[in-house]
């Protein structure tokens, strides 16, 4: 295929590659995967949320039909030494910048000791068929001491309450602060100050592939391939070599397809190192795939935190100093560290200015299961805390929330503006580009203006109709280091091959990475070959978390891309006999500036570059058409936004109908613009679903009472509004290609624009709605009690 | 594990056959007998759409019926949309409207798409919307799935015209 000599492709909104594959079922996801001779892995789960385990007794179940291999914690335990509690790793800029503790406590591959949380497994049944092994599954007989469960993080913080971890002697896993300014004193000297206490609840991922893991041993090679439904691949098989006690170089892991990730699949689970041992130990491929009852239970949740916040203001409204304690609720194990309550700590001065600021974070172990990232990854409990706060101090002062906001903002002219706290890179963070106060009045242009909503929400109100505003405006780092890798090639064929260790799971990277190498080769799209998710197409890699492969691989393809193409010209400039300088790359081709038709393909330059006979490198250059990059980010880059939706809250009911929703978003430079749509029409949804549906509940004695979807609801198309979108465009100054990262960013705001905005539609009632999610009974309790006078 | 049965039905156009336990799934039965697996199953309980197919001509979850139930059927999939080896104006408008991410619900989402456009051949947005209420789709928010069902009903419909 040929293309315009100018044709740019970054920036169009290119039909996706992916499709063609998923629309007629010819996907393949890992449980597609039908390996010969395959075996079928089932877990035994606890029922219970904290007790000691006596036994597990087996010999049922491995008698059972078609049982190949039955095994609990304590044989697993005796195979495989538990790997001893380590240091979390954690850049060292950031740790000699922040006041840290933390435990690090290391779930087993199978709980041998006590089982922390409904749902961890306990023994895992290999079989003919999955029917098989869950029958046999049935049959182990489970013996446990119950232990005291503790279900709420505040009392498992008090003193006398039951320990998870008792090696600890505390639930508290981790601690840090950070600050700047001094709040104390701002506090103290502030005219007006106001505390409150902000839940953000429990809820999850919930991607509609649970998770899945197959593996093959290859006794000859002695090597081991691992299938699994993750984000990260080349992280899988570091932990598979240690566990496996084989060479990475003998270990292949692959993500095929992926059925969504939003970041639960974003870290390695105990059942993605255990199928492979299985696998090994029992000479025949094994494959498991979670079922959603199974994924409620043990796959990882999210948010979950208490925020109690104190903030001083003016007259003016203006802030003064911001203090916010929270304590993160982590379940029964802690996977991430310290990713979460920091992404919090750091997203909560969002896009305003302020000189005072403190924030102290506690990570406390509950018996519940573990919290892994969400879309947001802490930063929708920021926010939450943050934009309620300030429509708190707009109806403390009788103002206009859209005004105090706009007092507040960073104004353009300041950017760059430092905040004067680190990054989780350990860099001191600065909102590198943008224009706050523009995404503001762009939403508040395009619902009409706050005064004609006001004039609305007057005569509604006088109809006894309920119309609410809810502003958010949030910030997110994004495209975070380490590294992404690239290897760029120059196939025989002259098509580019990239190679990288990022991982989709649905944002369709095999074609804006196609997009971005075709401007930088001038080639089509449709010549480029992208290969990820593969550790065995890249040595080292990282993955798909964070909001950061548009920005680090674009980046790394950049890198790689740069030398290529001198050596390219510089075997292209032997075979036409001119100056390399002289050359350009067009059509596919190399070709003489200024000279149509005197050119030489890339295939041919592909070829020439091969090692041996009659080959047409310059005299020296190695042969070879291929560069490795592992881009480094100097650190993240900043994507903002600002939601507002208009609300008509039914108080007879608690229903309630979003009218109008408008996002005003800056990503720098669109790569794919429909995908960038895609992608925040995703992450606002599942923010809304958050806001109003998505829970996950738990009873006093630690029992899950949403296991399945008739229980936990996610957002249908009936349920959601019409979303509409306003692009900003400021390119990130921090990245060749001008990118910021789009994948998360949505998810931020919609919990706290609902809630700000069913808050603002009941102010006759003088009720305020400060946890997640906003629940119909609220609503009608609210007015219930309004008319009774309370 | 109980004696086999032999279960025959026609799939997208083909007599298929194959023996499988009672107790079998007919998503299971579609995707390991068959090995059409472009029938997913997201849920197994019924909830979430990914496994729907078309039986006897209506949209029906294949998660919570027995392969043996659909003996003698006709049973379409998403393998078996396409016409002539063209994709249908449902799959071709989610491609040009953005209308899939993952892909994983595609499969149910498509084929209750049909089924709803079979009953109401020129919808609205929110009769769109109401009707594909039964799949659930975690990635796109839905807002390019209802554009392209839109637009694929005014395709179907010139083609009719």
């Amino acid at each position: 295929m040929t293309q315009a000599k100018d044709e740019r492709f970054v920036g169009q909104a290119l039909p996706r590659r992916e499709d063609a594959r998923l629309l007629t079922g010819r996907g393949q996801f890992v449980a597609d995967l039908n390996l010969p001779g395959m075996l079928h892995a089932a877990f035994v789960r606890s029922q219970v949320a904290h007790a000691r385990i006596r036994s597990v007794d087996l010999s049922r179940a491995a008698a059972a039909p078609g049982v190949v291999l039955a095994m609990n914690g304590a044989d697993v335990l005796q195979l495989l030494p538990p790997v001893p509690d380590t240091q979390l790793s954690l850049p060292r800029k950031w740790t000699a910048q922040v006041q840290h503790t933390f435990l690090n406590p290391q779930q087993p591959l199978l709980a041998h000791d006590k089982v922390r949380h409904v749902g961890e497994a306990v023994a895992v049944i290999v079989a003919e068929s999955r029917y098989l092994a869950e029958d046999a599954a049935e049959m182990v007989t489970v013996d446990l001491e119950p232990l005291p469960p503790v279900v709420d993080a505040e009392q498992a913080l008090a003193h006398g309450s039951p320990v998870l971890h008792e090696q600890y002697a505390t639930n508290l896993i981790g601690e840090f602060e950070v600050a700047k300014g001094d709040v104390d004193a701002a506090l103290a000297r502030a005219p007006h100050r106001l505390k409150r206490r902000f839940h953000h609840h429990r809820y999850a991922a919930i991607p509609m592939e649970c998770r899945g893991v197959a593996s093959v041993y290859d006794a000859r090679s002695d090597s081991i391939s691992i299938w699994s439904s993750c984000q990260v691949v080349h992280w899988l098989r570091r932990e598979a070599a240690t566990i496996l006690n084989l060479p990475e170089a003998r270990i292949r892991c692959v993500a095929l397809d992926v059925g969504g990730g939003f970041g639960v699949k974003g870290h390695v689970y105990p059942e993605e190192l255990l199928i492979p041992f299985l696998a090994r130990r029992v000479s025949r491929p094994v494959r498991w795939i979670e079922d959603r009852h199974e994924h409620f239970m043990a796959a990882c949740h999210s948010r979950d935190q208490i925020h109690d916040v104190e903030v001083g203001f003016d007259d003016e409204a203006r802030l003064l100093a911001f203090r916010d304690s929270f304590i993160a609720d982590c379940g029964a194990w802690n996977p991430i560290g310290a990713g979460i309550a920091y992404n919090t700590a750091v997203h909560i001065p969002g896009p305003y200015k302020f000189d005072n600021f403190a924030v102290r974070a506690r990570i406390v172990t509950t018996n519940k299961v573990p919290n892994a990232p969400y879309r947001g990854a802490g930063r929708p409990e920021a926010s939450f805390a943050m934009e309620r706060t300030i429509d708190l101090i707009a109806m403390e002062l009788n103002r206009d929330p859209a005004k105090v906001r706009m007092t507040n903002l960073v104004p353009s002219a300041e950017m760059p503006y430092h905040l004067g706290i680190p990054y989780r890179d350990g860099e001191p963070i600065v909102y590198d580009s943008g224009d706050y106060p523009k995404a503001l009045q762009s939403v508040l242009d395009a619902i009409g203006g706050v005064e004609a909503f006001r004039v609305r929400q007057r005569e509604a109100r006088e109809q006894g109709r309920y119309l609410g505003l809810g502003i958010g405006c949030y910030v997110e780092g994004t495209g975070v280091g380490p590294f992404e890798s690239a290897t760029v090639r120059i196939d025989p064929t002259g098509k580019i091959y990239v190679a990288s260790g990022a991982c989709p799971q649905g944002q369709g990277m095999e074609t804006i990475f196609s997009q971005i190498v075709a401007d930088t080769w001038k080639v089509n799209p449709n010549d480029v070959i992208m290969a990820l998710a593969d550790t065995s197409a890249i040595s080292i890699g990282f993955g798909t978390i964070a909001s950061r492969s548009t920005v680090t691989l674009s980046a790394a393809i950049h890198h790689a891309s740069k030398p290529l193409r001198e050596k390219v010209f510089a075997i292209a400039a032997n075979i036409l006999e001119c100056a390399p300088e002289d050359l350009e790359l067009r059509n596919g081709s190399v070709g003489i500036v200024g000279v149509p038709g005197n050119e030489v393909t890339l295939a041919s330059v592909a070829k020439a570059s091969r090692p041996g006979w009659d080959n047409a490198r310059p005299p020296g250059m190695p042969a070879g058409l291929e560069e490795t990059y592992y881009y480094e980010p100097p650190t993240v880059t900043w994507s903002y936004g600002t939601h507002a939706a208009i609300v008509d809250v039914d108080v007879k009911i608690g229903r309630i109908n979003i009218q109008k929703y408008v996002i005003a978003h800056d990503c720098g430079v669109m790569v794919n613009p429909m995908l960038v749509e895609g992608q925040i029409h995703g992450g606002t949804v599942q923010g809304l679903g958050g806001a109003l549906l998505e829970e996950i509940s738990y009873d006093s004695d630690g029992q899950l009472l949403t296991g399945s979807f008739m229980d936990y609801l996610l957002p249908t198309a009936s349920d959601v509004p019409h979303l509409e979108l306003i692009h900003l465009h400021h390119p990130s100054p921090l990245n060749p290609l001008g990118v910021k990262g789009v994948g998360e960013g949505s998810a931020i705001a919609p919990p706290v624009v609902i809630a700000n905005a069913v808050s603002d539609a009941l102010a006759p009632f003088k009720v305020e709605f400060n946890t997640t999610p906003v629940k119909p009974e609220q609503i009608v309790r609210a007015a219930w009690s309004a008319a009774r006078g309370e | 594990m109980s004696r086999l049965v032999d279960v025959r039905l026609t799939v997208n156009g083909k007599a298929c056959e194959g023996h499988c336990e009672p107790r079998t799934l007919l998503v299971d039965f579609l995707r390991e007998n068959l090995g059409l697996t472009g029938t997913h199953a997201g849920c197994e309980h019924g909830v979430c759409g990914a496994c729907t197919i078309l039986y006897n001509g209506e949209a029906a979850r294949s998660c919570i019926m027995l392969a043996v139930q659909a003996d003698g059927s006709e049973i379409v999939t998403v393998e078996g949309i396409a016409r002539d080896g063209k994709m249908h104006p449902l799959q071709q408008a989610f491609h040009e409207h953005h209308g899939l991410q993952c892909g994983f619900c595609t499969p149910g989402m498509l084929i209750a798409a049909m089924d709803f456009l079979q009953t109401n051949p020129s919808p609205s947005e929110e009769e769109v919307r109401e009707g594909l209420s039964a799949v659930l789709c975690r990635c796109t928010g839905y807002q390019n799935i209802v554009a392209a069902v839109m637009a694929a009903a005014a395709q179907m419909q010139s083609e009719r015209d």
